[in-house]
This record gives structure tokens, sequence and C-alpha cells, in this order.
């Protein structure tokens, strides 16, 4: 059960898709407007990567190892069309401000990605955890990302008025403000490792000085 | 004079990576050098303005049919097959181009920026040569931003950066800045 439990939370953090993978970078910063944005289109990039996982997972030992690729592009394509039509159907606003991002989650890498290294040589309950947990942590990278810029930009969080207009800078909303908070969170991710590292190193050390006395 | 102005758009004033983000995998990975830049660039020009004039082509036939929900299937299979296609042409017909796009071409397939203006073609309905132009300059507009940001990367070797900031941070910082220079061009045509 606990390696089960691994496969969820893998992708939350220690494998975290975005910050320790660098994979999807495009709809990262096109859609961290606001938290709002990125909430919705990590969960579509979810949706699409759990379905895809599974029926990839399904059919993993009848499809020839040749054509693979286009097989499975084909099943990525048709489960993102299924949820294009559905955000238009039900979120029309998301709809609309997500817009070309929600077709191209086909390129995205972390599905393509997840595909190709997981789900084609796993069975279906691992794939759909698997799945769960890669789309979480993006999910949750992407909700990070956007309520920083939000805040940073407008003052508020999921349109929740924090410091209203006081410190807007209207720049984290635009462009060069989704290179920057993405630069300086992976900053963050990378001196905090270097940093546990540094510790694990330190008490490696200690241990053996411990031993060499007795 | 239209046809200039949608060059010029998708060239500079909506630069498809630093404004729009599309195709961002490959700027961060192929712009370590400016000689694989140069490469990858010219590979992206000569994908993006075929792809784009055949999938208009196609989009014409599925609004004939009434089949426009299967769009985003229909381009991103053509594309993968026609990437193939040059591949293997190429290496038949012209081994010297081959050699000197080969390693760059089945990472094309991958770059959202080649799915995504065969999109926007079709959403903002242009005609088959504003497709081209468009296609033409977004294609012009990542060899731009690719050679830029591979002259600072090869500088950015020399200089001593802080550890936690190397590699992705660093590069990322850089695009800001970039981008913040590409906002610039905003309000130049009204």
């Amino acid at each position: 059960m606990s390696s089960r439990l691994s496969e969820f939370t893998k992708g939350l953090i220690k494998d975290n898709p975005t910050y320790v993978q660098v994979l999807g970078m495009c709809p990262t910063l096109a859609t961290t407007t606001s938290a709002k944005n990125g909430f919705g289109m990590g969960i579509a990039a979810t949706a699409v990567l759990v379905m895809s996982n599974v029926v990839i997972s399904a059919i993993r030992k009848t499809v020839p190892e040749k054509i693979r690729i286009p097989i499975f592009i084909t099943v990525i394509a048709t489960f993102v069309t299924i949820v294009d039509l559905l955000m238009h159907a039900f979120t029309y606003d998301l709809w609309k401000t997500l817009g070309l991002f929600i077709p191209l989650i086909v390129v995205n890498c972390i599905i393509m990605g997840r595909a190709e290294a997981y789900a084609s040589k796993h069975g279906i309950v691992d794939s759909l955890l698997d799945g769960l947990g890669m789309g979480a942590g993006f999910t949750l990278s992407l909700t990070v990302l956007g309520s920083i810029r939000e805040l940073l930009g407008n003052g508020t969080i999921f349109d929740i008025s924090i410091w209203g207009k006081a410190f807007n800078m209207f720049v984290m909303i635009l462009p060069p403000g989704a290179y920057l908070t993405l630069g300086l969170l992976a900053a963050l991710f990378a001196a905090i490792s270097i940093k546990r590292e540094e510790k694990a190193k330190k008490q490696a050390s200690q241990i053996q000085r411990s031993g060499d006395i007795k | 004079m239209k046809l200039f102005l949608i060059l010029l758009s998708a060239m500079l004033i909506n630069n498809y990576v630093f404004i729009r983000f599309l195709g961002i995998c490959p700027f961060l990975g192929v712009s370590k050098k400016v000689s694989t830049a140069l490469g990858m660039g010219v590979a992206v020009i000569f994908v993006l303005v075929m792809s784009s004039a055949i999938s208009w082509l196609l989009d014409l036939l599925l609004i004939a049919l009434k089949l426009e929900f299967l769009r985003t299937i229909v381009f991103i299979l053509v594309i993968a097959t026609f990437v193939q296609f040059v591949e293997m042409f190429l290496k038949k017909n012209n081994p010297n181009l081959y050699e000197a796009l080969g390693i760059y071409l089945p990472l094309i397939t991958t770059n959202c920026i080649i799915l995504g203006i065969a999109i926007v073609n079709s959403l903002s309905k242009y005609n088959l040569l504003e497709a081209i132009f468009n296609s033409l300059g977004a294609g012009i507009g990542f060899m731009i931003a690719l050679i830029i940001f591979a002259t600072i990367r090869e500088r950015m070797e020399l200089y001593d950066v802080p550890k936690p900031f190397q590699n992705l941070p660093i590069s990322m910082i850089t695009a800001s800045l970039l981008s913040l220079a590409f906002m610039g061009f905003q309000g130049m045509i009204k």
C-alpha cells in the first residue's frame, strides 16, 4: 500500500513536473496570469493526463512497438478534444481565457512523457495514481505561480482582495512577470535542495566521525 | 500592406516566444550555442511555413464537412507525419541539408509553436497568403529570440552565477528581461 501511495506523492515535490523536471513550460508561463486561470489549466491537464494514462496502460500490450508514438498522440488528442468541448460547454469564461492553450495540451511534454515513460510499462491502477500525482503536482505549481503573480500584480488571490490596490506591480501579470516569478521560484527550489544535500552530507560525516572515535 | 503588418506583428510585436509563450521547450533546450540555435531556427521556419499551408488546406476540408471539432487531432497527426516525410525526403535527396538539420527535425514535432500557429491561423480566419505570412513571421521571430538568447547564454558561461541560480533560474530571469525589452514594440502598430 505504501508503494502505491508513493506513486501518487512523488509528483507533488520530489519529481515535481514544473520545478524539478522542467516540463510543460508553455502553459505554465502563459496561463498563470491569475490563481484561477492557473488552477483551471492544471485541472484540465490533469484530466487529460489521468484518462490518457489509463487508456494507454490498458492498451499497452496490443500496441505494436514501432507505431506506439502516433497511437499515443491520437489517444491524447482525443481526450484533449473531449476536455475542450466540455470546457466550452460548462466553463465558458475559463475556456475563453485559456483559449489556444487547451488544444495545445496535446503537445504538453508532461502528458507524452508520462505515457512513454510510465503508462506504457505499468498496470492500470499504478498509471492512474501516477497520472493523478503528476497532475496534482502540475496543478499545485501552476496555482502557486498564479497566486504569486495575481497577488503582486493585482493585490488579490482567487479574486479575494489581500492588500487592495496599494502596491500593484502590473508587470507581474504581463509576460515578463511570468518568466521572472518562475525563475525566482526555481531558484528557491534549487536553494532548498542544495541546503538539504549539505545537511545530509554533514550528518553522514558526523556519523562517520563518531564511529571513528569509538 | 496588411501582409506586411501580419509579418511584423508575428515577428516582433507579438513575438511568439517572449509575449505569447509558444515553443519554450526548444527555446530553453537548444539555446546553449549560437550555431545550434541557427540550425534549429532554420528547421522551424521551414516546417512551420509548410505545415501551416497544409493545415490551412485541411481546415477548408474540415469546415466543408462540418468536422471542426476534429481540428486538434487532425492537425497534430498531419504535423507529425509531415515532419517524418521531410526527414525521409531530405535524407534521400539532400544529404547535406539533412546532416545540417537532421537532429533538430524530430524535436520539432513536440514544439508547440507548430500546432499553435496552425490553430491561430484557423481561429483568426486568415486566407492562405496571410496564414503563410503569419507563420513565416512567427518562425523568424522564433529564430531571432533563439539567437539573441543563445548569444547571451554563451557569454553567461564565463560569469560566476550563484549556485541556486545556475541553469534554469538565470535563463528564466534573462528571458524575463528580454521579454520586457520586446514589450517595447507594443503600440508600434495601432
